[in-house]
Order: structure tokens, then C-alpha cells, then sequence
């Protein structure tokens, strides 16, 4: 082994290489490499995040969907119902029609009879009058006896 | 094979094993060894560089991918090892994984291909694998090893590092200075084992390259081999010098 001036002329150029290495080549290659790592890491980061979304809105689509199906499940349902509920409503109302109907025809029919039943009244009173105006053979003051008239015409 | 038919065996290994030099005694510089790491690192630098400075956060070219996952490969490395903020150790494990491993690759080239287009310029040595020359590799491990000492004096203050080197193992006081060798040698031992591992695998490596380059036609399947065997080697080895830097700073920055 023989040392000599060449190991300090290595040294040198050693440092030298070093210290350029240290100045313009690690920064530039160093700094270069960490920020497309960081992009990187925010493209995953925003990729995963978006896949995360997806999910969650894909979940809320369902959750709607789902919803969606009930409500129109209830309106259905309501729908039915109301139906049921009109034509019971509109029975009841026939019901109720056909009763006063025929309320306000016994009523006519009682009206009638009654005014017949007076009608039939003053007729026998004239004719009872008339007949006993015959059988006493002379004239009675009707309107004497009027009150005896109407209390026989009340009892019939 | 070698240009001489009457060169040995012997003689053809020693002649590639001998480095291109200037100067004499302590004052040597091998010029190949000097030329070919400096060549490498530039292209280490220069196409980082060229990346680092188109560098976009966007979609990345195809050279920005290689060179990112190169990075980012050290960048995890010193992670998982080193806890703490310091805007050096990353940048440094990077130029020593690429730079040792861009030298030590250049085992693959066949040994004889680099040194015969040399001689045809007169040029009659070439040690082409930089970390084949222990000046590199000791030159990398002491850079290493001052940045121990600075950041462990930094972190710990001088006392604190002092008091690191003579109060463990051992509680007592009357066994301070046998701590303090005991310390030392552990100390001592990271550039020095830092520096011998890479500088023995890849001698031993090139060793073996040259040994089988004298065996005739026969070379061909046991070269073919051996430098799939260096599939392993040489980026391990990159490896572990890169991993070991890491492990001893943080360790530098581990107060007690």
C-alpha cells in the first residue's frame, strides 16, 4: 500500500463532490419527489373521500327510495280509505235523504188528511145543522148555537 | 491478453496493478486513479444535475424515475438509520453510493480494454477501477471519518466527546485510560475497516479478473462468471460504505 498525494487530491474532489451534491443536486431532486408524493397523497386522499361520498349518496338515494315506496304505500292506503269513506259518507246521506223524504211525505200525507178530516168535519156540521133543522121543523139561530155546533163538530 | 509474447504471467499482473504516477515518494499522484474517479463523480454530478435542474413535481421523464428512485433509495436508507435533522448525511450517501458504485463498476470493463487503448497513445500504465487504489478509498473513509469527529464534538461539545471516550465501558475512574484505548480502537477502526473492506473486495476482485485474463481460451465462461459474481459485489459493497457512513454519523450524533 503506498499513500500519497493522491488521497488528498481524492479528498478534495470528495468534498467538493459532496458539497455540490449537498447545494444543487439533493434539494432540487429531494424536493421534487415530496411534492408529487404530497399530490399524490391528496389525489388518494380526495379519491377516497369521493368514494366515501358516493357511498353516502348512494345510501341517501335508497333512504329516499324507501321513503318514496312508503308514502306512496300510505297514500294508497289514505286514498282507500277516503273511498271507503265517501261511499259510506254518500249511504249515510242517502239514508238521511230518503228519511226526510219520506218524513216530509207522511207529513204532506197527515197534512192532507187532516185538512180532509176538517173539510169532512164542517160538512157534517152543516149537515148535522141541516138535519137538525129539519127534525125541529124551524130555524135555529146558527149563530146562537154556533158553540154547541163547534164543540159536536170537535167531537167527531 | 498483454502486448509482449515474452511478458509472465507475473509480470502482465504487476503491470497492471501498477498505477499511472507522477512524482516521487510522498509527492506520488496517480494520475489514473485521480482521472477516472474525478471523470466518474463529474458524471455522477453532471447527470443528477441535469435531472435536478429540469426536476418536475409533475410526471416524471424516464431518466428523472431512475435517478428518483436512486434517491429515494438513499433517502429511505437514511431514514430508517438517522433520526435526526442534518442537511448533510443524505446529500453525502448519495454522492458515495453513486460515485463508488459508478468506480466500482468499472471492474466490468475487461481489464485489458481500457489499459491497451492508453498504450496506444505511449501511455503504458492504467489502473482503470479507481477504489482498487487504497488513496481512494481512504480518501472517502477519512472525509467520513472528520465528519465523525466534527459532528460529535458539535453535538456533544468537546467535554461530552471526551467524556464519551473515557467513561464507557467502564464506571470507574481508575479505568478511565483503559476505556479511553478501548475507545479509541473502536473509533479508529470505522474509517480504517471503512476504507480496507472496499479497498480489499475490489482488489481481490480485479485480482482474480487479471489471474483469470492469463489462462488462455478458457477465460471467456470463468471471466463471464466471475464478473456475474460482481453483480453482487459491486453494488453491495457501494452499499455497505453508504450504509456505514450513515450508521457511524448517527451514531456521532447520539448523545449519551
Amino acid at each position: 500500500m503506498n499513500l500519497n498525494m493522491t488521497l488528498i487530491g481524492e479528498l478534495i474532489a470528495f468534498i467538493v463532490f459532496v458539497i455540490f451534491c449537498m447545494k444543487y443536486v439533493w434539494p432540487p431532486i429531494i424536493g421534487a419527489i415530496e411534492a408529487r408524493q404530497a399530490t399524490i397523497a391528496d389525489g388518494l386522499a380526495a379519491s377516497d373521500r369521493a368514494a366515501k361520498d358516493l357511498e353516502l349518496a348512494q345510501e341517501k338515494a335508497t333512504a329516499q327510495l324507501k321513503d318514496a315506496k312508503a308514502q306512496a304505500a300510505s297514500i294508497v292506503e289514505a286514498a282507500k280509505k277516503r273511498e271507503a269513506q265517501i261511499v259510506e259518507e254518500a249511504a249515510v246521506k242517502a239514508q238521511a235523504e230518503k228519511e226526510k223524504i219520506l218524513a216530509s211525505g207522511h207529513a204532506e200525507i197527515e197534512t192532507e188528511r187532516n185538512q180532509a178530516k176538517e173539510e169532512l168535519r164542517q160538512q157534517v156540521a152543516i149537515l148535522a145543522v141541516t138535519g137538525a133543522e129539519k127534525i125541529l121543523e124551524r130555524s135555529i139561530d146558527a149563530a146562537a148555537h154556533s158553540d154547541i155546533l163547534d164543540k159536536l163538530v170537535a167531537e167527531l | 491478453m498483454s502486448s509482449g509474447a515474452e511478458i509472465t504471467s507475473q509480470e502482465y499482473i504487476k503491470h497492471h496493478l501498477t498505477n499511472l504516477s507522477v512524482g516521487e515518494g510522498f509527492m506520488t499522484v496517480h494520475i489514473d486513479t485521480l482521472g477516472w474517479s474525478v471523470f466518474l463523480g463529474l458524471v455522477f454530478i453532471m447527470l443528477f444535475r441535469s435531472v435536478a435542474k429540469k426536476a418536475s413535481t409533475g410526471v416524471p421523464g424516464k431518466l428523472q424515475c431512475a435517478v428518483e428512485m436512486i434517491v429515494e433509495f438513499v433517502d429511505d436508507s437514511v431514514k430508517s438509520t438517522f433520526h435526526g435533522k442534518n442537511p448533510v448525511i443524505a446529500p453525502l450517501a448519495l454522492t458515495i453510493f453513486v460515485w463508488v458504485l459508478l468506480m466500482n463498476a468499472m471492474d466490468w470493463v475487461p481489464v485489458d480494454l481500457i489499459p491497451r487503448i492508453f498504450e496506444l497513445f505511449g501511455v503504458h500504465y492504467m489502473k482503470a477501477v479507481p477504489t482498487t487504489d487504497p488513496n481512494m478509498t481512504f480518501a472517502l473513509a477519512l472525509g467520513v471519518f472528520a465528519l465523525i469527529i466534527y459532528y460529535s464534538i458539535k453535538v456533544k461539545g468537546i467535554g461530552g466527546f471526551i467524556k464519551e471516550l473515557t467513561t464507557q465501558p467502564f464506571g470507574h475512574w481508575s479505568l478511565y485510560p483503559v476505556n479511553f484505548i478501548l475507545e479509541m480502537v473502536t473509533l479508529l477502526a470505522r474509517p480504517l475497516s471503512l476504507a480496507l473492506r472496499l479497498f480489499g473486495n475490489l482488489y481481490a476482485g480485479e485480482l482474480i479478473f487479471l489471474l483469470i485474463a492469463t489462462i488462455g481460451l478458457f477465460q471467456l465462461p470463468v471471466h463471464f462468471l466471475w464478473a456475474a459474481f460482481h453483480l453482487l459485489v459491486i453494488p453491495l459493497q457501494a452499499f455497505i460504505f453508504m450504509m456505514l457512513t450513515i450508521l457511524y454519523l448517527s451514531l456521532a450524533h447520539e448523545d449519551h
